[in-house]
């Protein structure tokens, strides 16, 4: 079980509010995903609700418990942290094996875990190295390790794969999701980069200025924003945002289009504009171009579509 | 033009080290051999290097005078049981320092250094009358209080500074993964810590070893260790160089061969944070 209750939850630091009172529920089995730009406070969030740092009001429950003054290594969750944060004086088998310590399992039967753990993550041949010798993806590998083998009520991962570079990356995301789908232990993870929170949440939760924007799932987020700021945050390239004259003529103060849902053309059109730069990703074409009276938009077209002169409304 | 330079260069710096370095060995390295000396030539003038005459007259008789091994067990008790007291009650203060710091850490850690500038014999009088009274004078245990407290101070501050440069999110996973503040200390902060902590060690039981103030001041016979071993010698009958000599010689060896073996450790203990 792993259901977490967020009420009037709000972190202050000094006099500076991080967090105003906010309510959020995460059900069991969920995988959720805090995203917004750095400083949002999804980070503090995620502390507080792990317990590493201590609510300014509001509660926040594990299971129907309170669990607001409980500490951290009481909740009976586990962390993922962006520097993957490993015991260095200690081989990757006592780093995995080290909330069973503390837990106070048996020696053997921590070991069996141990060994399990290592086989789903392919570290069984670098049981014995110390976390120096590894390199940045098998180090969160065992990050992960340290956090299954204790079979926590939930998962908090914070910016897990901002240290890897982009093909691990990728790799490492599917195998999170993999590992959701055989644990189906509740999930909290935190990112700035919304490509991460499109493709591996159950429900986003998107925050801005320690506020919550939005809740939802990535496609209803995708499709039915809430808001300008959702709807410039989530989806890549960026949502078109126009103001001004244009806007308020279809009864608007902004009017937001995605750039796959324009078209150009040489001839025809709602309106005019220029190509500034075509970048050409082989599956994806993208057209930087600068619209009269409307500035710079994103124009998604096939791979095949090279640099025009006209776009036309889709 | 720089690159040039550098030989020459490298040739004045290593001529000037080794002449402030032989500077600074140059009393210690007297005291050695006047301790081989006849009392005779130790005070001849002008001084005699180390004549044809050397002897090992003065070991026998500091040796047959005065009760060395018993001083020698007193230092060793005095200045590695302080140690140990010291960095078991330092390490969870520069923990609550480095990892929960307050509005007031800063100020309370210059507040405990400034005590180290006042100086001693301020507090003469009242911690003479405190362990006369409390049955302190002149035992071990008393020592190994007071000497403590004087390097307490300088044991927080290394630790300290240690401590900083461990990331707190290693300490912040040992409390997710369950570990209790005990547990995360003893497992956790003090392996990863164990360098800096052998460091402030040596350079505690070094400090502990040389102090000579309270050591004499607060004993007199019981729990006298090598200090109050060579201020013996400096006795009322007159100075005796040579004898003084080899008693300092035979205090000092000890902590300077201890040096000798550890200064690898040491070097990096007192330079730890100035270089990244």
């Amino acid at each position: 079980m792993g259901k977490i209750s967020l009420r009037g939850v709000s972190k202050k630091f000094g006099d500076v509010a991080v967090i105003p009172p906010i309510d959020l529920d995460i059900e069991d089995g969920e995988f959720v995903v805090f995203v917004g730009p750095s400083g949002c406070g999804k980070s503090t969030l995620l502390r507080l609700i792990a317990g590493l740092e201590d609510t300014s009001g509001g509660t926040i429950s594990i299971d129907g418990r309170d669990a607001t003054a409980i500490p951290p290594a009481k909740r009976g969750l586990a962390m993922v942290f962006q520097s993957y944060a490993l015991y260095p004086h200690m081989s990757v088998r006592k780093n995995i094996a080290f909330p069973l310590k503390m837990a106070g399992l048996p020696p053997e039967a921590a070991a069996r875990k141990v060994e399990a753990a290592a086989k789903v993550l392919n570290l069984t041949s670098y049981l014995d190295r110390k976390p120096g010798q590894l390199s940045g993806g098998q180090r969160q590998r065992v990050a992960i390790g340290r956090a299954i083998v204790r079979e926590p009520k939930a998962f908090l991962f914070d910016e897990p794969l901002s240290n890897l570079d982009a093909a691990l990356r990728g790799n490492m995301r599917l195998e999170i999701t993999e590992l959701h789908q055989t644990l189906k232990t509740t999930m909290v993870y935190v990112t700035h980069d919304q490509v991460e929170a499109m493709t591996m949440a159950d429900k986003i939760v998107v925050l801005n200025a320690g506020r919550i924007e939005q809740v939802g799932s990535p496609l209803a987020l995708y499709r039915s924003p809430a808001n300008v700021f959702v709807a410039g945050f989530i989806g890549s390239p960026r949502m078109n945002l126009i103001e001004g004259a244009e806007a308020v003529e279809l009864g608007a103060k902004t009017i937001g289009i995605r750039p796959e849902h324009l078209d150009i053309s040489l001839t025809s059109g709602a309106w005019k504009a220029t190509v500034s730069v075509s970048e050409h990703l082989g599956s994806d074409t993208f057209f930087h171009v600068i619209a009269d009276g409307l500035g710079p938009m994103t124009v998604r077209a096939g791979g095949d579509v090279t640099a025009a002169t006209a776009i036309r409304s889709g | 033009m720089a690159r040039a330079a550098t030989t020459r260069q490298k040739v004045v710096f290593t001529v000037a080290a080794w002449a402030v370095g032989l500077l600074i060995f140059f009393p210690v390295l007297w005291t050695i051999l006047t301790s081989f000396k006849t009392e005779v030539s130790a005070v001849a003038s002008p001084p005699e290097f180390l004549g044809a005459d050397w002897t090992l007259e003065n070991y026998a008789e500091v040796w047959a005078r005065s009760d060395y091994p018993r001083f020698f067990w007193n230092s060793v008790v005095i200045s590695i049981g302080s140690t140990l007291l010291g960095i078991a009650i330092a390490i969870p203060a520069a923990w609550s320092m480095a990892f929960a710091p307050g509005r007031r850490t800063k100020d309370l850690l210059m507040w405990m250094l400034s005590t180290k500038m006042m100086p001693a014999v301020g507090v003469l009088i009242p911690m003479y009358l405190l362990f006369q009274r409390t049955g302190l004078f002149d035992t071990r245990i008393g020592l190994v209080l007071a000497l403590m407290l004087m390097n307490l101070p300088i044991i927080v501050w290394m630790l300290y500074t240690y401590f900083k440069e461990i990331p707190g999110e290693i300490l912040e996973a040992a409390r997710m993964d369950g570990a209790s503040l005990k547990n995360e200390i003893i497992y956790v902060l003090t392996p990863m810590a164990v360098p800096g902590i052998a460091s402030t060690m040596l350079l505690n039981i070094i400090l502990a070893w040389n102090e000579a103030f309270w050591t004499i001041t607060l004993t007199t016979i019981d729990a006298a260790p090598l200090s109050a071993f060579i201020a013996s010698f400096s006795a009322p009958q007159g100075l005796f160089y040579a004898k003084l000599s080899a008693a300092s010689t035979m205090a000092i060896a000890p902590i300077l061969i201890l040096g000798w073996f550890s200064q690898k450790q040491l070097v990096r203990g007192l330079t730890f944070g100035a270089v990244k």
